[in-house]
């Protein structure tokens, strides 16, 4: 072999290493999709802090590269780098982490002033459920279809868990799709809000909440936590993690923790949630008419979740004294997007009454939707594991 | 002296668990078989009376140290041997030891023999030679490549299996052969539209926020009469106006727009920013975060750049 077809067959050999030669039509798909949820996120400023790491992740994750060369580069080559950060998805312990920062952040004191909220939160899992039906009608399995229901939750980290668990050849759709909807609340529920609800409903002032002591707020935690996981011990991961990082929040003794749990550690493990979930959708994984019925699937769930907390509160208060009554703009709050949802019961409380502040009002149902929908990914993998 | 003992109370507390969730209690006689004349061959293509051990944790179980025994006067007359990769069961696997009196051919053969034709005990002991794991007798009746096994791994009645279609003996294997997932093919089947499924899951779901919502409805009922009868007795306050001076009055949404009005009216502006937090600061103290500790105790010269 002479020194020029040396330097030639090396180079010939790179050639087939490189993605331009092995790039498929797929890869261009998803590169678009993933600058797509880049161009969201920065431009529209829709959940940055999910989609820019998810965008960028579909982007090193459809990179089309020569799997056989044995490279161990691909998110799933056991040993490759990637691969071992996806773990924490495929095994599912990001999650939990995430609800660990989620309780440290969380101020539960909504709830803890007025417990009939919680109701709320359990009324909005409908979402879930009429999901799981429209899945199984669709010819998923029920496994299938559980995973892809809790869509619904509005949850993406109980997503991710869920779909680990039950489906994970689904889980990249399931993730994308549940974030993706999340991000998209603020289009999604205005006009069921209006649909569900009269004028006179919009305006109904609630009663401000009673201030909440320290001991309630440290009882809480503890309590809650024994109670849902005694019910639903499946999800001990996600409700004990969630309740310990609000306990290390309203103990008062581990602020450092708690401080730690809520900013560094959250931030950290939704970077790498999110670059892992983004990279694992790669072209021959996601571009099948599955995950077109996912994401049908997933607005079905938002539209459910957000109308039957809508109409739950309506019901309830049918057996509410007068005085007593709850604005049925808060019930949407009952999906777990905190606090996106809560925002959008204030704004529109907003509209039609410059005075009626719902916020805190709407952090009750918001956070036991949270507490809901974790639950529900507890019952699911009871039920389908 | 109390904190001694509430200290030692609480490391035996968290001891306890951890230790029985580490020890080889897990362990379980899972099948055996007395005569083998078509069953399981050995790696030196010999077949001899096996026994079955189980892992019933949900986490891999070392074994080595634990003693098998057919002599209960002597708990430990085979001590699986130390240093060989293969003791590690796997979470909710199994291994078999052959029975054939012959422990120079390895880890997996004892140095004892199951006896036809007559009840065979075997026990299994643990690292001390004291402490039974588990026990099971193999009676007479069971004929030659019959097997006595339990109905499930690791737990349920022993029964005598003939190896027919419903029968099967199966060493190193699971006593109970599942094809497929029984829980979602019971889905598939009973709830097709899955409406059952919606029906369990939101009560299960309404019952635990329920329970909550009790809970702390409770809770603040009693914290408000807490709080009343500690202003009654601090201030000497009638109950009925405590009753009235409850701690709805007391909200700090109150206090901070209060505060924030007061703030208007001194006019104190100068050029901040527009945005006001009204924030609680606590200043814990906490040896990790004191300067005192990362301090040198004879500080040394330093030069000034």
């Amino acid at each position: 072999m002479s020194f020029g077809d040396f330097i030639y067959n090396n180079l010939l050999e790179f050639w087939q290493l490189t993605g331009f030669a092995n790039a498929q039509f797929g890869n261009f798909v998803m590169l678009a999709v993933g600058l797509f949820f880049i161009w969201l996120a920065i431009k529209k400023n829709f959940e940055p802090m999910l989609l820019v790491p998810i965008g960028f992740g579909i982007l090193i994750g459809n990179i089309p590269f020569n799997a056989s060369a044995g490279l161990e580069i691909g998110i799933y080559e056991e040993g490759s780098v990637l691969n071992i950060l996806y773990n924490g998805v495929a095994a599912g312990w990001y999650p939990p982490l995430i609800f660990l920062g989620i309780g440290a952040m969380t101020d539960f004191s909504a709830l803890i002033a007025n417990p009939k909220l919680m109701l709320i939160g359990a009324a909005a899992q409908f979402g879930i459920f009429g999901a799981y039906m429209v899945a199984l009608a669709i010819g998923f399995t029920p496994d299938q279809a559980g995973a892809i229901a809790i869509i619904g939750g509005a949850d993406g980290p109980t997503a991710i868990f869920l779909s680990s668990k039950l489906a994970p050849n689904l889980m990249g759709a399931i993730a994308v799709s549940a974030y993706s909807y999340m991000a998209l609340v603020p289009v999604i529920q205005p006009p069921l809000m209006r649909l569900f609800t009269t004028k006179k409903e919009r305006l109904i002032k609630m009663k401000p909440a009673r201030a909440v002591s320290q001991n309630e707020k440290i009882i809480f935690p503890i309590v809650g936590m024994l109670l849902t996981c005694f019910v639903v011990p499946s999800g001990i991961p996600l409700l004990g993690m969630l309740f310990f990082g609000n306990l290390l929040r309203e103990c008062g003794v581990t602020n450092r923790l708690a401080k730690t749990a809520s900013n560094a550690m959250t931030d950290i493990v939704t970077i790498l949630l999110g670059m892992t979930v983004g990279a694992s959708t790669q072209a021959s994984q996601f571009l099948t008419p599955q995950t077109i019925f996912i994401f049908f699937l997933g607005f079905m769930a938002f539209v459910i979740a957000s109308s039957s907390g809508v109409l739950f509160v309506k019901l309830f208060n049918l057996l509410l004294p007068k005085d007593k009554k709850i604005n049925p703009l808060i019930g949407n709050a009952g999906v777990s997007a905190v606090p996106m949802s809560a925002r959008i019961s204030n704004n529109l409380g907003l509209e039609y009454d410059p005075s009626n502040y719902l916020l805190m009002h709407a952090m009750g149902p918001n956070v036991a939707g949270v507490i809901g929908s974790a639950v529900a990914a507890g019952v699911l993998l009871g039920f389908l594991a | 002296m109390k904190k001694i003992i509430s200290t030692i109370a609480l490391a035996l507390a968290l001891a306890v668990p951890s230790v029985s969730a580490q020890s080889r209690d897990a362990l379980r006689i899972n099948e055996v078989m007395v005569v083998n004349d078509n069953s399981l061959v050995d790696e030196y293509g010999n077949q001899s009376a096996w026994i079955e051990l189980f892992n019933t944790n949900f986490a891999p179980l070392e074994i080595s140290k634990v003693f098998i025994t057919n002599d209960p006067s002597n708990p430990t007359l085979y001590p699986i041997p130390l240093g060989d990769v293969n003791t590690k069961i796997p979470k909710r696997q199994h291994v078999v030891f052959f029975a054939d009196g012959e422990p120079n051919k390895g880890t997996f053969h004892t140095n004892f023999v199951l006896v036809p034709g007559q009840d065979n005990w075997i026990g299994v002991y643990d690292a001390d030679g004291k402490t039974l794991i588990d026990e099971v007798t193999i009676p007479a009746s069971v004929l030659p490549n019959q097997s006595w096994a339990r109905t499930a791994d690791g737990t349920g009645e022993w029964a005598l299996r003939t190896g027919g279609d419903n029968d099967y003996i199966t060493p190193s294997s699971a006593n109970v052969i599942r094809d497929g997932n029984s829980k979602i093919q019971m889905f598939a089947d009973k709830d097709e539209n899955g409406f059952g499924m919606t029906l369990m899951a939101m009560c299960i779901v309404f019952s635990a926020l329920l329970l909550l919502c009790l809970c702390f409805y409770g809770i603040g009922k009693i914290g408000s009469l807490i709080s009343r009868i500690n202003k009654r007795n601090a201030h000497g306050v009638a109950p009925e106006e405590a009753h009235v001076s409850t701690i709805e009055h007391d909200s700090g949404e109150e206090i901070a727009a209060i505060a924030m009005a007061l703030y208007e009216h001194l006019n104190a502006h100068d050029t901040e920013n527009t945005v006001l937090t009204i924030n609680k600061v606590k200043r814990a103290y906490s040896p990790w975060s004191s300067k005192i500790y990362g301090l040198r105790e004879v500080p040394g010269h330093t030069h000034a750049k």
